[in-house]
C-alpha cells in the first residue's frame, strides 16, 4: 500500500507479473471491449495482413498497467490521469511484467499527490507500453 | 490524400451509455484483474471509494460504442499511437453516461519513417447532469500513404 510520507523520487516499485496472454483472454477481451478487429482474433486474417498470427489489442496492455496501477493505489489513492503509448506488438504466450518508478511526489491545492512512469514489457527491455499515472491522496 | 486542419473541432452524435455490473465484471475478468472494487459490493462500500467503480480503461468500451465521427480515414494508415484517461470521477455501475467524440487536434510530426499526422480524438463523458466523468483521448498516427504502403509491403 503506498505511503504519501514514505515516497520518494526515483523509487521503484514491486513489479507484477501477469500470466501469458492467451488466444481465449483477446476473444474475452474483443467481446469486454468492443474491439472487433479480427487482427485480434483471427490467425487466418492476421496472416492475411503479413502478421505471423492474431496480436494482442494494444488497450489489453493498457489494461494490465491499469490494474497494476489500482493494485499500487489500493484504498490509499485514486487516479486522475493515465496515458500510455503502444510499443512492441504483444502475442499469444507472452508473459508480460508490469512495474513503475516514482517519477514526482508533490502537494496541489492542499491535495497529495504521485506521479508514476509505468512500462510493460514482454522481457527486458522490450516494452509493449510506457506511460505515465498520477496518483492523488484520499 | 492529408488530412486537412478544417476536421479540428467536428463531433460526433451524442449517444448515451449505460453503464452495466455484468458489463464492469467482463472487462475486469479480460483483463485478468481480479480487483474485488470491481465486483465485490461490500468490499467497495468499505473503502474511500464508497461503493463498486470501473477499471481505469473502462471508458475504452464506451468509445467503442458510438458512432464516431465519419473522417473517411484509410484503416491501413492508421495507427492507434498513445491513449490518456483524464479522470474527474471513476465510473460505477448504474451510471447513464453522455458521450459525445470531437476532433480536438491535428498536428504533423517527423517520425522515424517519414513524416506523419497526428489526430487527437477525444471521447468526452459526462454524467446526466452534465457534469464531467472521464475525457478518453486517443492519438492516431496517420501515415503518409507511401509510408503505409512500405510498411504493408
Amino acid at each position: 500500500m503506498l505511503k504519501y510520507s514514505e515516497l520518494q523520487e526515483g523509487q521503484v516499485l514491486e513489479s507484477l507479473k501477469k500470466p501469458a496472454v492467451t488466444k481465449v483472454q483477446l476473444v474475452k477481451y474483443a467481446g469486454a471491449s468492443g474491439d472487433f478487429n479480427p487482427l485480434h482474433t483471427d490467425d487466418e486474417f492476421a496472416q492475411s495482413i503479413g502478421m505471423p498470427g492474431v496480436i494482442a489489442h494494444g488497450m489489453l496492455i493498457m489494461g494490465f498497467l491499469g490494474e497494476y496501477v489500482m493494485q499500487v493505489a489500493g484504498a490509499t489513492a485514486e487516479p486522475t490521469n493515465f496515458r500510455m503509448r503502444f510499443g512492441a506488438m504483444t502475442r499469444p504466450g507472452d508473459d508480460i511484467t508490469c512495474s513503475a518508478v516514482v517519477r514526482k511526489v508533490y502537494e496541489e491545492e492542499g491535495k497529495h499527490y504521485v506521479d508514476l512512469e509505468v512500462k510493460a514489457e514482454k522481457a527486458p527491455e522490450k516494452v509493449v507500453g510506457s506511460g505515465q499515472a498520477t496518483l492523488r491522496f484520499f | 490524400m492529408d488530412l486537412d486542419k478544417s476536421i479540428v473541432g467536428l463531433t460526433g452524435p451524442e449517444f448515451t451509455f449505460e453503464v452495466e455490473k455484468r458489463h464492469i465484471r467482463q472487462f475486469a475478468q479480460a483483463i485478468g484483474d481480479s480487483n474485488p472494487l470491481y465486483v465485490d459490493e461490500e468490499y467497495a462500500a468499505g473503502t474511500p471509494y464508497g461503493g463498486m467503480i470501473a477499471p481505469p480503461t473502462f471508458p475504452i468500451a464506451i468509445g467503442a460504442e458510438g458512432e464516431g465521427i465519419d473522417l473517411k480515414l484509410d484503416p491501413k494508415r492508421m495507427l492507434h499511437g498513445e491513449q490518456e484517461f483524464i479522470y474527474t470521477r471513476p465510473i460505477r455501475p448504474g451510471d447513464r453516461l453522455i458521450c459525445q467524440m470531437k476532433v480536438t487536434d491535428l498536428y504533423e510530426k517527423e517520425g522515424r519513417s517519414g513524416r506523419m499526422q497526428c489526430l487527437v480524438l477525444d471521447t468526452e463523458i459526462k454524467d446526466e447532469n452534465r457534469s464531467p466523468v472521464v475525457i478518453s483521448r486517443m492519438n492516431i498516427i496517420y501515415r503518409s500513404k507511401t509510408t503505409a504502403q512500405k510498411v504493408s509491403n
